[in-house]
């Protein structure tokens, strides 16, 4: 898997080319600046992007920009957005970038390396990886919501699940209950919700973020 | 009734500080007299030379003594005179130039000029007004003693007009009991026609104000700009690696125990320097010492830190206002990173001290001179955060040295040492 890396900070940039490399991926251009960063996804058109909200000249949201600038070019582009605090206006603007190939995740979570691991097989393969705390940042602003009020505690930690982009088996063995139970949980919240139950992954993700969202 | 019984009596009571405060400012008022006929004559000395030295130092008397003019007039009449002089401005200089640049601070300000008019024009305002409590008391008590006696035993044979002066005479004591505040408040209000700001230096101030608001406001966004992005560069991205390098490690350590034990030893590391940066950022937003031992004692940390020995000469009698003792010490600290990095010194002191109600830090270097503030720089930050206390900064540092930056905030001092 041939990834191209946008990050500034010379230690993390290091540790997380050591990383990827130890599992099997390629870093095929590890850059420090926004514009550098475009110019590479755009040459190296690689598997997955893994980016720093935040890069030179401007320190602002640089790689944010040039990761959605990078989509617009070649659509479908997996991109994962790392930050040291995430928004969810950021997550909206990712979003709203298109389809599929989306992750944006807090850096702390490169240190459960394996599910970090994970998230950027699955942005790779077009899934979606959002943090738990966008996730969770969604579900409290919708708190109040009337259909979101009938869903029960077990259904809305299967929502977050699937708003994080995990899959039904990864659902079932996080809550540590069975495929079919978690089958269940999701129909019920599909119909609470006024959702079309699907099976793809990724659109049941778009589905969910949509709805919290909107 | 009883209410004006006493009003009488508190007006009877405060009858003899009115007339020594009377004879206070008569006295005052002559006693200024010298110092105005040595200022007139300090200034047409001004083509002579000497009289750029001596008349600035001649005219700054005038001006305290004016200073001491409006206080009375507030604390004894409740009267605020604002006072209206110019800041000094701060740009850098030798001390020639410092000389010609204080004369022209001085003289330039219309301020100054009528502070001298004032000199002379109180003399008689403050003889008449000042001395009239005094003499109404005097003058009535001697009458009522002295005539007392004269008066009962002739009542029936005094003629009209006599009737008339003796009604007049024996009016002198109310009159002085009654109207003494009223006297020393006209010559307040006489003092502040003078010795207050003018509309237009009252709009040059607010102008200087809110320019100084507005650097200060500025100074202190950039200080959370350089504070967030310390962070997020620092620490916070230690802490991530710290993260990373640990889960690593954890995955690797059974097969392979090597990688791990590396992995684990920059993390370590890394946890180390993340907290070393936030140490070094604690200190930049609020030194620790600061907070504990105040501005004596952080300044005294601060120089057993430099490279160089640095002589210090501290003398507070208590302790400034929070803003104003941080602004000081980082204004201190920020010229010794200067002498340090900069001036190529071996020896650098520090002098702090409280005067006329001005908190005056002076640091030098005998190092090699030729300091000039620079746009964005850190003497120029310095002078930024001074302005927002109305402080002054000035800089001596010819080419070849010593240095020597003074700086002046006006502040009160807590008299309790804590």
């Amino acid at each position: 898997m041939r990834v191209v890396l946008g990050e500034d900070l010379t230690l993390l940039r290091d540790g997380l080319i050591r990383l990827l490399t130890a599992y099997d991926m390629e870093v095929v251009a590890a850059v420090d600046s926004g514009p550098e960063l475009l110019r590479a996804l755009v040459h190296h058109r690689p598997d997955v992007a893994v980016v720093d909200v935040r890069l030179p000249p401007t320190f602002t949201d640089e790689g944010l920009r040039a990761a959605i600038q990078a989509r617009s070019a070649l659509p479908g582009l997996p991109v994962l957005v790392l930050s040291q605090h995430v928004e969810q206006l950021y997550a909206r603007e990712l979003l709203s970038a298109g389809t599929g190939g989306l992750g944006y995740l807090l850096k702390d979570r490169v240190s459960d390396v394996l599910r970090f691991i994970e998230a950027v097989r699955t942005v790779a393969a077009g899934g979606n990886a959002m943090d738990p705390e966008v996730v969770s940042q969604l579900l409290a602003r919708h708190g109040r919501d009337e259909q979101l009020g009938r869903l029960t505690a077990r259904e809305r930690e299967v929502l977050a699940l699937m708003a994080e982009g995990q899959s039904n088996a990864g659902i079932a063995a996080r809550l540590v209950v069975t495929e079919k139970a978690v089958n269940k949980h999701i129909g019920n919240i599909f119909t609470k919700l006024g959702l079309y139950p699907a099976e793809d992954a990724n659109r049941r993700v778009l589905a969910v973020l949509t709805y919290l969202n909107a | 009734m009883a209410d004006v019984g006493e009003t009488v009596a508190r007006l009877v009571r405060q009858t003899p500080r009115t007339c020594a405060r009377g004879l206070a400012l008569a006295a005052a008022a002559v006693g200024g007299l010298p110092l105005f006929v040595a200022s007139l004559a300090c200034v047409l000395l001004l083509p002579a030379g000497l009289g750029v030295v001596f008349a600035p130092k001649s005219l700054l008397a005038v001006r305290r003594q004016a200073d001491r003019q409006r206080r009375w007039a507030r604390e004894w009449s409740g009267v605020t005179i604002a006072a209206p002089y110019r800041p000094l401005s701060a740009k850098p200089a030798n001390r020639l130039f410092l000389v010609f640049r204080r004369c022209r601070w001085v003289l330039g300000d219309p301020a100054t000029w009528r502070d001298l008019l004032w000199t002379l024009v109180n003399v008689p305002v403050s003889v008449v007004l000042g001395l009239l409590p005094a003499f109404l008391l005097v003058a009535g008590t001697w009458f009522v003693v002295d005539d007392c006696g004269t008066l009962l035993d002739g009542w029936t044979n005094v003629v009209p007009s006599d009737f008339l002066l003796q009604v007049l005479f024996l009016s002198m004591l109310p009159a002085c009991v009654i109207a003494g505040p009223w006297l020393l408040r006209l010559h307040a209000a006489a003092a502040s026609s003078l010795l207050a700001p003018t509309r237009k230096e009252m709009a040059a101030r607010v102008g200087q104000l809110t320019e100084s608001r507005w650097e200060a406001v500025d100074a202190s966004a950039a200080e959370l700009r350089r504070i967030e992005r310390d962070l997020h560069d620092g620490a916070q991205a230690r802490l991530v690696a710290v993260g990373m390098n640990i889960g690593f490690a954890e995955q690797v350590v059974k097969d392979n125990p090597d990688l791990a034990l590396t992995l684990l030893a920059e993390a370590r590391e890394s946890s180390g320097q993340a907290l070393s940066e936030l140490r070094t950022l604690v200190r930049g937003i609020h030194p620790p010492a600061l907070a504990e031992r105040g501005l004596d004692g952080a300044v005294r940390a601060l120089a057993l830190s430099l490279p160089l020995p640095v002589d210090l000469h501290i003398e507070l009698p208590g302790r400034p206002a929070a803003p104003v003792e941080s602004a000081a010490y980082f204004a201190v600290a920020e010229v010794l990173a200067n002498v340090v990095k900069h001036s190529g010194a071996n020896r650098a002191w520090v002098q702090l001290e409280y005067d006329h109600g001005r908190l005056i830090a002076i640091v030098g270097d005998n190092g090699a001179g030729g300091a000039r503030p620079r746009a964005g720089g850190g003497l120029q930050g310095i002078e930024r955060r001074l302005n927002a206390f109305d402080g002054t900064f000035a800089v001596t540092s010819p080419a070849g040295g010593p240095t020597q930056v003074t700086m002046e905030l006006p502040c009160e001092l807590s008299l309790a040492r804590t």
